[in-house]
Protein backbone atom coordinates (compact mmCIF):
# COMPACT_ATOMS: atom_id res chain seq x y z
CA UNK A 1 0.00 0.00 0.00
CA UNK A 2 2.67 2.34 1.09
CA UNK A 3 4.62 1.68 -2.27
CA UNK A 4 1.61 3.12 -4.17
CA UNK A 5 1.73 6.78 -1.66
CA UNK A 6 5.43 6.78 -2.55
CA UNK A 7 4.81 6.69 -6.32
CA UNK A 8 2.09 9.48 -6.38
CA UNK A 9 4.82 11.46 -4.14
CA UNK A 10 7.60 10.34 -6.63
CA UNK A 11 5.30 12.27 -9.16
CA UNK A 12 4.67 15.31 -7.53
CA UNK A 13 8.06 15.81 -6.28
CA UNK A 14 9.36 15.27 -9.77
CA UNK A 15 6.35 17.88 -11.17
CA UNK A 16 7.96 20.11 -8.42
CA UNK A 17 11.74 19.91 -9.42
CA UNK A 18 10.96 20.73 -13.07
CA UNK A 19 9.29 23.88 -11.82
CA UNK A 20 11.89 24.71 -9.26
CA UNK A 21 14.57 23.83 -12.31
CA UNK A 22 12.74 25.74 -14.64
CA UNK A 23 12.97 28.71 -12.55
CA UNK A 24 16.67 27.84 -12.10
CA UNK A 25 17.28 28.63 -15.85
CA UNK A 26 14.37 31.32 -16.56
CA UNK A 27 15.48 33.30 -13.31
CA UNK A 28 16.41 36.99 -14.55
CA UNK A 29 18.76 37.80 -11.37
CA UNK A 30 21.45 35.95 -9.30
CA UNK A 31 19.22 36.04 -6.41
CA UNK A 32 16.68 34.17 -8.09
CA UNK A 33 18.73 31.75 -9.39
CA UNK A 34 20.16 31.15 -5.93
CA UNK A 35 16.54 30.73 -4.65
CA UNK A 36 15.66 28.21 -7.03
CA UNK A 37 18.77 25.82 -6.36
CA UNK A 38 17.23 26.37 -2.73
CA UNK A 39 14.21 25.15 -3.67
CA UNK A 40 15.56 22.15 -5.65
CA UNK A 41 18.12 21.34 -2.61
CA UNK A 42 14.61 20.84 -0.70
CA UNK A 43 12.56 18.99 -2.61
CA UNK A 44 15.81 16.59 -3.25
CA UNK A 45 15.42 16.16 0.63
CA UNK A 46 11.70 15.07 0.12
CA UNK A 47 13.10 12.70 -2.53
CA UNK A 48 15.22 11.02 -0.34
CA UNK A 49 13.04 10.76 2.63
CA UNK A 50 10.14 9.16 -0.15
CA UNK A 51 12.90 6.81 -1.29
CA UNK A 52 13.76 5.68 2.33
CA UNK A 53 10.08 5.18 2.86
CA UNK A 54 9.53 3.14 -1.19
CA UNK A 55 12.74 0.74 -0.24
CA UNK A 56 11.98 0.78 2.98
CA UNK A 57 15.40 1.71 4.57
CA UNK A 58 15.58 3.75 6.99
CA UNK A 59 19.20 4.68 6.43
CA UNK A 60 18.40 7.20 4.00
CA UNK A 61 16.83 9.16 6.22
CA UNK A 62 20.70 10.34 7.56
CA UNK A 63 21.28 11.37 4.01
CA UNK A 64 18.61 13.52 3.87
CA UNK A 65 19.26 15.36 7.00
CA UNK A 66 23.09 15.63 5.68
CA UNK A 67 21.63 16.79 2.45
CA UNK A 68 19.81 19.60 4.51
CA UNK A 69 22.74 20.67 6.11
CA UNK A 70 25.00 21.06 3.47
CA UNK A 71 21.94 22.34 1.19
CA UNK A 72 22.13 25.27 4.41
CA UNK A 73 26.10 25.87 3.77
CA UNK A 74 25.53 26.40 0.38
CA UNK A 75 22.60 28.95 0.46
CA UNK A 76 24.37 30.97 3.43
CA UNK A 77 27.42 31.20 1.50
CA UNK A 78 25.75 31.78 -2.06
CA UNK A 79 24.27 34.80 -0.14
CA UNK A 80 26.83 36.33 1.78
CA UNK A 81 28.81 35.83 -2.37
CA UNK A 82 26.16 37.78 -3.15
CA UNK A 83 26.36 40.92 -0.51
CA UNK A 84 30.28 40.75 -1.16
CA UNK A 85 29.46 41.54 -4.81
CA UNK A 86 27.12 44.28 -3.92
CA UNK A 87 29.33 45.75 -1.08
CA UNK A 88 32.44 45.81 -3.66
CA UNK B 1 0.80 3.88 11.88
CA UNK B 2 1.14 3.34 7.87
CA UNK B 3 -1.45 5.35 7.41
CA UNK B 4 -0.45 8.68 9.52
CA UNK B 5 3.01 8.23 7.28
CA UNK B 6 1.66 7.86 4.10
CA UNK B 7 -1.11 10.99 4.70
CA UNK B 8 1.94 13.07 6.02
CA UNK B 9 3.89 12.18 3.03
CA UNK B 10 1.36 12.83 0.58
CA UNK B 11 0.66 16.37 2.45
CA UNK B 12 4.79 16.93 2.04
CA UNK B 13 4.34 16.63 -1.51
CA UNK B 14 1.48 18.58 -2.60
CA UNK B 15 3.45 21.93 -0.38
CA UNK B 16 6.41 20.82 -2.29
CA UNK B 17 4.83 21.42 -5.35
CA UNK B 18 2.94 24.34 -4.47
CA UNK B 19 5.90 25.93 -3.64
CA UNK B 20 7.98 25.20 -6.46
CA UNK B 21 4.82 26.38 -8.40
CA UNK B 22 5.07 30.00 -6.58
CA UNK B 23 8.78 29.82 -7.27
CA UNK B 24 8.16 29.62 -11.05
CA UNK B 25 4.73 31.62 -11.17
CA UNK B 26 5.01 34.69 -8.78
CA UNK B 27 6.31 37.95 -10.61
CA UNK B 28 9.02 39.25 -7.95
CA UNK B 29 11.72 38.11 -5.83
CA UNK B 30 10.36 38.89 -2.46
CA UNK B 31 7.09 36.93 -3.33
CA UNK B 32 9.13 34.13 -4.79
CA UNK B 33 10.84 33.90 -1.41
CA UNK B 34 7.43 33.85 -0.04
CA UNK B 35 6.46 30.67 -1.99
CA UNK B 36 10.04 29.04 -1.39
CA UNK B 37 10.00 29.35 2.75
CA UNK B 38 6.84 26.66 2.74
CA UNK B 39 8.86 24.07 0.99
CA UNK B 40 11.24 24.18 3.64
CA UNK B 41 9.90 23.48 6.89
CA UNK B 42 6.33 22.14 5.61
CA UNK B 43 7.13 20.08 2.80
CA UNK B 44 10.60 18.28 3.43
CA UNK B 45 9.84 18.63 7.05
CA UNK B 46 6.52 16.99 6.59
CA UNK B 47 7.98 14.28 4.44
CA UNK B 48 10.51 13.67 6.91
CA UNK B 49 8.67 13.17 9.59
CA UNK B 50 6.21 11.26 7.79
CA UNK B 51 9.06 8.66 6.95
CA UNK B 52 10.01 8.63 10.58
CA UNK B 53 6.33 7.61 11.33
CA UNK B 54 6.07 5.15 8.64
CA UNK B 55 9.54 3.27 9.73
CA UNK B 56 7.77 3.12 13.00
CA UNK B 57 11.18 3.13 14.72
CA UNK B 58 11.80 4.81 17.76
CA UNK B 59 15.36 6.00 16.56
CA UNK B 60 14.41 6.80 13.72
CA UNK B 61 11.53 8.87 14.22
CA UNK B 62 13.83 10.64 16.54
CA UNK B 63 16.69 11.75 13.75
CA UNK B 64 13.53 13.16 11.71
CA UNK B 65 12.74 15.04 14.43
CA UNK B 66 16.12 16.59 14.77
CA UNK B 67 15.80 16.93 11.41
CA UNK B 68 12.77 19.05 10.97
CA UNK B 69 13.92 20.63 14.13
CA UNK B 70 16.76 21.86 11.87
CA UNK B 71 14.76 23.05 8.91
CA UNK B 72 12.80 24.73 11.05
CA UNK B 73 15.83 26.45 12.36
CA UNK B 74 17.57 27.08 8.93
CA UNK B 75 14.95 28.14 6.65
CA UNK B 76 14.21 31.56 7.92
CA UNK B 77 17.56 32.24 8.50
CA UNK B 78 18.55 31.56 4.48
CA UNK B 79 15.98 33.35 3.37
CA UNK B 80 16.77 36.34 5.77
CA UNK B 81 19.63 36.21 4.11
CA UNK B 82 18.94 36.10 1.07
CA UNK B 83 15.90 39.05 0.92
CA UNK B 84 18.58 40.79 2.80
CA UNK B 85 21.55 40.58 0.04
CA UNK B 86 18.71 40.65 -2.63
CA UNK B 87 17.45 44.39 -1.13
CA UNK B 88 20.96 45.33 -0.96
CA UNK B 89 21.48 44.65 -4.63
CA UNK B 90 19.37 45.83 -7.55
CA UNK B 91 16.37 43.42 -7.17
CA UNK B 92 13.74 44.87 -8.96
CA UNK B 93 9.97 45.09 -6.90
CA UNK B 94 7.53 44.10 -9.45
CA UNK B 95 4.62 44.04 -6.96
CA UNK B 96 4.31 47.33 -5.41
CA UNK B 97 3.84 47.07 -1.70
CA UNK B 98 4.21 49.96 0.90
CA UNK B 99 7.26 48.88 2.67
CA UNK B 100 8.25 46.51 -0.02
CA UNK B 101 11.44 49.06 -0.04
CA UNK B 102 12.37 49.72 3.63
CA UNK B 103 15.95 51.01 2.48
CA UNK B 104 14.74 54.66 1.63
CA UNK B 105 14.16 55.66 5.17
CA UNK B 106 11.32 55.08 7.20
CA UNK B 107 8.17 56.81 7.16
CA UNK B 108 5.35 56.86 9.17
CA UNK B 109 2.01 54.88 7.90
CA UNK B 110 -0.40 57.35 6.41
CA UNK B 111 1.73 59.88 6.40
CA UNK B 112 2.00 61.32 2.22
CA UNK B 113 2.96 58.30 0.25
CA UNK B 114 0.32 54.89 0.36
CA UNK B 115 2.28 52.74 -2.83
Amino acid sequence: MIEVVTDIAFGLLGIAMMLAVSRLILGPTLADRILALDVANTIGIGLIATFAVHVHQALYVDVAIALALVGFVATISFARYLLAQVKR
Amino acid sequence: MTYAGAILILVGAVFAVLGALGVLRFPDLYTRLHAASRTGPLGAGLILVGAGVSTGDALTILRTLVGIVFLLVVSPVSTHLLARAAARSVAPVVVAAPTARPTAGYSEPGEGSDG
